[in-house]
């Protein structure tokens, strides 16, 4: 005898414990099983694009910190980036080491959200809280740095806004080898923990030609054994100087792409480390005209952040004020693959799936 | 006290009854209160933070504001629920919770019904509440609930079975249901713990499960069924849901106390220490390891969660009666 | 931008080829216009009429002295005369970027889509129509980031905002 079971509507968001967000997911289950998931974006729209058209460079920089508001620097610094290539700028040498590494100390704060959260999604609530604990270190870095513990506003078209406090790089050194053994506890916590694997291990798997088939970046990328980072494959800012290795995944899953992520903090601070060390002393702000006229032109730049490639597609028609400012979001275009991993899995897996793509709802909405 | 029961009826008699059953409910109140502050407490210094500290010296009072608030909410019933359903539900599931504490022996004297079927009994009883749960879900009218109410359903009587199982051994041993038997039992000889030590962790997981906790709190897994079952519950009727397990969280921990720490036996002839105090201390263990637990586990699947009760707990469950049985007729026991 | 920088370019042999690549498997209409995007890091750069647009992205991403199997980024631009889509690409086998601009009229102008060829550009590309009103051929479309009944393109430069109460 066959049952008879009926497939089920169910609308997950855009008010959801785990949808990071305002994000909505339309999926359709029979019994816990997902047969059809249809993403919902765009609750966080706010017309960043729009906006950016009618301000100056300095005045577009605050918006950035709003993207991506985790890991608010690495989004600064995509657009000064694209500024800076168009103008073709030199800057200062103390200016990109203290870019590097309060990039790099973003990253590993943004990271801390992730790792938080998405074990919180599998239903354990300690990590969260010691991740967040860590977490609160950095953002106190920053925020002597720069005056603000989320959206810092810090960096400035060929520079920085501030020069570091007294005794800050001393600061930042401490917290190296503190944040080492923070990460050896967080693997004691999770990593090996058998109900974790389970629930993770050979998940949502894709290889390394669907994700970049899917315009995938990021962790996203390399869990499934691409070795690509913009940082190394094609160095902007100094990271040409800095050591540090490429973690890869083997099989795609989301336990890969944890692990990703947990050695890519490791990296990080090997990075900081080195910027610490090396940064000279000097200017911190190229010498520019009070209003920058961009010359006319077009550039796409791209950079590495903590979720994946954040590109900057920007036309000057030489004013002021940006003609078309685009900004190619790493959330956004991971997400895309989400529809995809879900069918076939369970309800529970949702969450976990989600997760491991980390995506933040100001990003992907823009 | 026990045998208020057995005496002939008069109406002092009932008042009797009545009474130690408000006490009981008292002190159970009493226990869910300070269990959750104590949970709140213990999660609190595992994730190196304060836990509640304002309302009242050390935070006490912390939930008896917030048993306060829930009592004093509006009652809110959604408009296309089952209205009569709804209200049952909360009910249904409360009531065997408070039931199953009756068989329950504390101490020697503390105890209230000597019934000769004791354990049977609080299995019977505690899956009456599965309904409460069911119905719960089904009339809430929503999807989350419902999805909530169904994984309940499935995982309780699941694990039932392990659980029912795991203490066979231990009525093998005894050759009684009664607990108090079972008690005397463990003074005369050892703790069950030791001969049952099988038992005792099939029932450890069993029960985790059964109490729908963490890493098995599949029916209230936040993070994809906003809260399950009881999602669209609030105020006074939330309280009772929340109750329930707190309460379940008492009998299954005292349970487990009577059947394999040896009830309110004291080790290692300490016995001018009374057994009531040795009772709270096994019980008090037991909560902690709940705690814990939950504090350190990630939730598992629903598959793994059903994987594990038919593939690991009731076959190793289903060994260790065969071995108990085998001992006994080996006059091992 | 001079001869003499173009000649200069160190990328300028590579966008030969693929010039020369696209004129003979598609059309020697196909590219309009191909140049050096200078400040862009000497980005190659084409513009692709639109009619040949589909048949192009196929060359390049299948042709094996092009295999750019990377979108990185799809943008709309109003230029006020025209609208022109932006494709970024990237190739991870031959380390390489190529920049593609597409051209279509202002009104109810449309490109045709490339999902079939980078699934990448699915989301993009409803951004692309829901921010500045261009159309993709090939494949169902609907707004993404706005409401379903908003009315018009914000980022077009024409763009009055909709109130109803007005």
């Amino acid at each position: 005898m066959e049952l008879r079971t009926e497939e089920m509507l169910l609308n997950i968001g855009p008010q959801h414990p785990s949808t990071h967000g305002v994000f909505r997911v339309v999926v359709k289950v029979d019994g816990e099983k997902i047969v059809e998931a249809t993403p919902v974006v765009g609750y966080l729209h706010r017309g960043t694009e729009k906006i950016a058209e009618s301000l100056t460079y300095t005045q577009i920089i605050p918006y950035t910190d709003r993207l991506d508001y985790l890991s608010s620097m690495l989004n600064n610094y995509a657009l000064v980036q694209a500024v800076e290539e168009l103008m073709n700028i030199e800057v200062p040498e103390r200016a990109e080491y203290l870019r590097v590494i309060v990039m790099e100390l973003s990253r590993l704060a943004s990271h801390f959200v992730w790792w938080g959260t998405a074990v919180l999604d599998l239903g354990a609530t300690t990590p969260f809280i010691f991740a967040f604990r860590d977490r609160e270190l950095i953002l106190d870095l920053l925020n002597e740095i720069s005056g603000a513990r989320m959206t810092f506003n810090y960096m400035r078209v060929g520079g920085v806004k501030w020069d570091a406090p007294e005794g800050w790089l001393e600061k930042v050194r401490d917290f190296i080898p503190y944040m080492r053994k923070k990460l050896k506890e967080y693997h004691q916590l999770v990593t090996g923990n058998e109900i974790f694997l389970a629930r993770v291990k050979n998940l949502a798997v894709y290889d390394g030609e669907t994700a970049i088939k899917y315009g995938l970046s990021g962790p996203n990328l390399r869990g499934s054994n691409v070795k690509f980072d913009i940082r190394k494959n094609q160095p902007y800012s100094i990271y040409d100087r800095f050591e540090f290795e490429i973690p890869v995944g083997e099989n795609g899953d989301v336990f890969d792409r944890y692990m990703v992520r947990m050695k890519e903090m490791e990296q990080s601070l090997k990075i900081i480390e080195q910027a610490v060390d090396q940064i000279p002393e000097g200017e911190i702000q190229a010498k520019l005209p009070r209003v920058l006229r961009v010359p006319e032109g077009e550039v796409y730049t791209r950079m590495e952040t903590s979720k994946g490639e954040l590109g900057i597609h920007l036309v000057s028609k030489g004013k002021d004020k940006p003609y078309r400012l685009h900004f190619r979001r790493p959330s956004f275009i991971n997400l895309q693959i989400f529809s995809d991993l879900l069918v076939g899995n369970t309800m529970a897996d949702l969450p976990a799936i989600l997760g491991a793509i980390d995506i933040v709802l100001g990003e992907v909405d823009a | 006290m026990a045998d208020l029961l057995t005496r002939p009826f008069s109406w002092l008699n009932l008042l009797y009854i009545s009474l130690a059953a408000v006490i009981m409910l008292g002190i159970v109140l009493f226990f869910v209160t300070y269990a959750i502050y104590f949970e709140r407490k213990v999660i609190g210094w595992i994730q190196i933070r304060y836990g509640p500290n304002r309302v009242g010296p050390k935070g006490l009072l912390q939930t008896v504001a917030d048993v306060f608030k829930l009592l004093i909410k509006e009652d809110i019933i959604p408009e296309k629920a089952d209205k009569a359903l709804f209200r049952i539900g909360p009910m249904l599931a409360y009531l065997p919770a408070f039931a199953v504490i009756a068989v329950i022996p504390y101490s020697e004297k503390i105890q209230f019904a000597d019934v000769n079927v004791g354990i049977l009994y609080y299995a019977a009883l505690s899956s009456i509440t599965i309904t409460g749960i069911l119905l719960g879900g089904w009339a809430s009218n929503n999807k989350y609930a419902i999805m909530g109410g169904m994984r309940s359903v499935a995982q309780m009587i699941s694990y039932e079975v392990p659980l029912i199982m795991s203490f066979l051994g231990i009525v093998i041993m005894t050759g009684s249901l009664n607990l108090i038997d079972i008690v005397e039992a463990q003074k005369d000889s050892t703790w069950f713990i030791f001969p049952q030590i099988i038992g005792f962790i099939t029932f450890l997981i069993a029960g985790n499960a059964e109490l729908n906790r963490t890493p098995f709190d599949l029916p209230e897994a936040e993070n994809e069924l906003v809260a399950g079952y009881f999602v669209e519950y609030s105020g006074f009727r939330f309280a009772f849901y929340y109750l329930t397990e707190y309460v379940y969280v008492f009998a299954m921990a005292s349970l487990m106390t009577v059947l394999f720490l040896g009830g309110w036996d004291a080790p290692f002839g300490l016995d001018f220490i009374p057994g009531i105090i040795w009772f709270i201390l096994k019980f008090m263990l037991l909560v902690f390891y709940l705690f814990w637990v939950r504090a350190t586990f990630p939730r598992v699947k629903t598959n793994q969660l059903m994987g594990f009760a038919w593939k690991v707990l009731i076959p190793v469950a289903l060994f260790n009666v065969l071995l108990t049985a085998v001992l006994k007729i080996l006059n091992v026991y | 931008m001079s001869d003499e920088i173009k000649a200069s370019s160190p990328k300028q042999a590579v966008l030969d080829t693929y010039v020369k690549i696209i004129s003979e498997k598609v059309s020697e209409n196909a590219i309009k216009e191909a140049y050096i995007n200078e400040p862009n890091s000497h980005r190659p750069t084409l513009i692709i009429d639109k009619e040949y647009w589909h048949d192009v992205a196929l060359v390049i991403r299948d042709d094996e002295n092009m295999q750019f199997n990377y979108l990185m980024n799809l943008s709309g631009v109003d230029y006020e005369k025209y609208m022109e889509v932006a494709y970024h690409f990237y190739s991870f086998s031959r380390d390489e970027y190529l920049a593609v601009k597409v051209q279509t009229e202002r009104d109810g102008g449309s490109v045709s889509t490339v999902i079939d060829i980078w699934p990448a550009a699915d989301w993009q590309e409803r951004e692309a129509y829901d921010l500045l009103g261009i159309g993709f051929t090939g494949r169902e479309i609907s707004r993404i980031l706005l409401p379903d009944d908003w009315v018009g393109h914000p980022l077009r430069k024409d763009y009055v905002p909709h109130d109803e109460e007005v």
